[in-house]
């Protein structure tokens, strides 16, 4: 993690920001380019699921992480509080690896 | 959703703002300090956790750079994919600006708060005052809360082993928590399916972190109904 990407990053999302906020203001965007920006994040937080959980480099591996999703997935559909979810998810995952 | 509750008194009420956001900031704290850990695993530091924290601002964003680069993804694919992500950012400051109105220093300092929590809270409050004040009691609360657990968790974070204790999953867990409300329409539905197979699909055949820049694409899926309609050749 450079200082290059934390300053480009920083950079890049204030910019769009200001875009919604101070540019476009008033106007609107054209309702097709809304409607695809507000399917993006689903889009893309499944994709890192994925990633995060089913692949090491370019590998695809089932592992203990999977152990981790499933309850993550379960806690949330139960509304389980988020600090729970995730302290449940690391602990099936470390649990896994450790006894396997 | 809004505007439901029309009560035509004198002076604005307040109530019902501090509670709720000082409720969304306990949760993004949790978020925060598993950010934090993750950051400084990832190669980060505790300034360089902090700067994301503090400029970037944008929970998602800063947890997919992270993770992304946690993977080995290379620092383009990192900030594309980040900002992919922010992109709906720009969407929420169209929609809380004409509650914001002000000088254009006002308008960009706000235009930094613009965020999930906040346009959320901003959006369901029932009167112009009750919107301004809730924008800007929520933006204290996040800010707050996600900096100072973006410290906590930055400081302890070198002591873990993170694969010992599984605190690898902290990122998909998180991504998880902050995808579940998005999932409410069927599009949005289709669109993370579609996501998790581009992942997965691309991942044995393209640098690393590009499947997440990729499965952007399969958000073009808002437009098919729109499209059918208006082919005029």
């Amino acid at each position: 993690m450079s200082w290059t990407v934390v300053l480009v990053l920083s950079l890049g999302a204030f910019l769009l920001k200001v875009f919604g906020f101070v540019v476009i203001g008033d106007r609107k965007f054209p309702p097709q380019v809304e409607a695809v920006i507000a399917l993006i994040p689903a889009a893309l937080l499944c994709a890192l699921i994925m990633k995060d959980t089913f692949t090491a480099g370019h590998d695809l591996q089932i592992d203990a992480r999977a152990v981790g999703l499933v309850v993550a997935v379960v806690g949330v559909w139960r509304k389980v509080p988020i600090w729970l979810v995730i302290v449940l998810a690391c602990a099936a995952t470390g649990i896994t690896r450790a006894i396997s | 959703m809004d505007a439901q509750h029309e009560h035509a008194h004198e002076g604005v009420n307040y109530d019902g703002i501090v509670g709720p956001a000082l409720a969304l900031g306990f949760a993004v704290f949790i978020f925060a300090i598993s950010f934090g850990v993750l950051c400084v695993n990832a190669g980060g530091s505790v300034p360089k956790a902090m700067a994301m924290s503090l400029l970037v601002f944008t929970g998602a964003s800063q947890f997919s750079a992270v993770s992304v680069i946690a993977a080995g993804g290379t620092a383009v694919s990192a900030v594309v994919g980040a900002l992919l992500l922010g992109s709906r950012n720009a969407i929420y400051g169209v929609a809380v600006a004409p509650w914001l109105p002000g000088s254009l220093k006002y308008r960009v300092a706000a235009a930094q708060f613009t965020i999930d929590e906040t346009t959320g809270m901003t959006l369901v409050q029932n009167s112009p005052a009750r919107k301004k004040r809730a924008f800007w009691v929520t933006a204290a609360s996040i800010y707050g809360f996600w900096n100072v657990g973006t410290l906590i968790g930055a400081l302890v974070g070198n002591s873990f082993d993170t694969q010992k204790y599984g605190l690898d999953v902290a990122f998909p867990a998180a991504f998880v928590a902050m995808v579940a409300p998005l999932l409410a329409t069927r599009k949005a539905q289709l669109a993370g399916i579609g996501g998790a197979v581009v992942c997965l699909a691309t991942t044995p055949f393209v640098p690393i972190g590009a499947p997440i820049v990729m499965s952007a694409v399969v958000a073009l899926i808002a437009l098919v109904p729109t499209q059918r309609k208006m082919q005029n050749p």
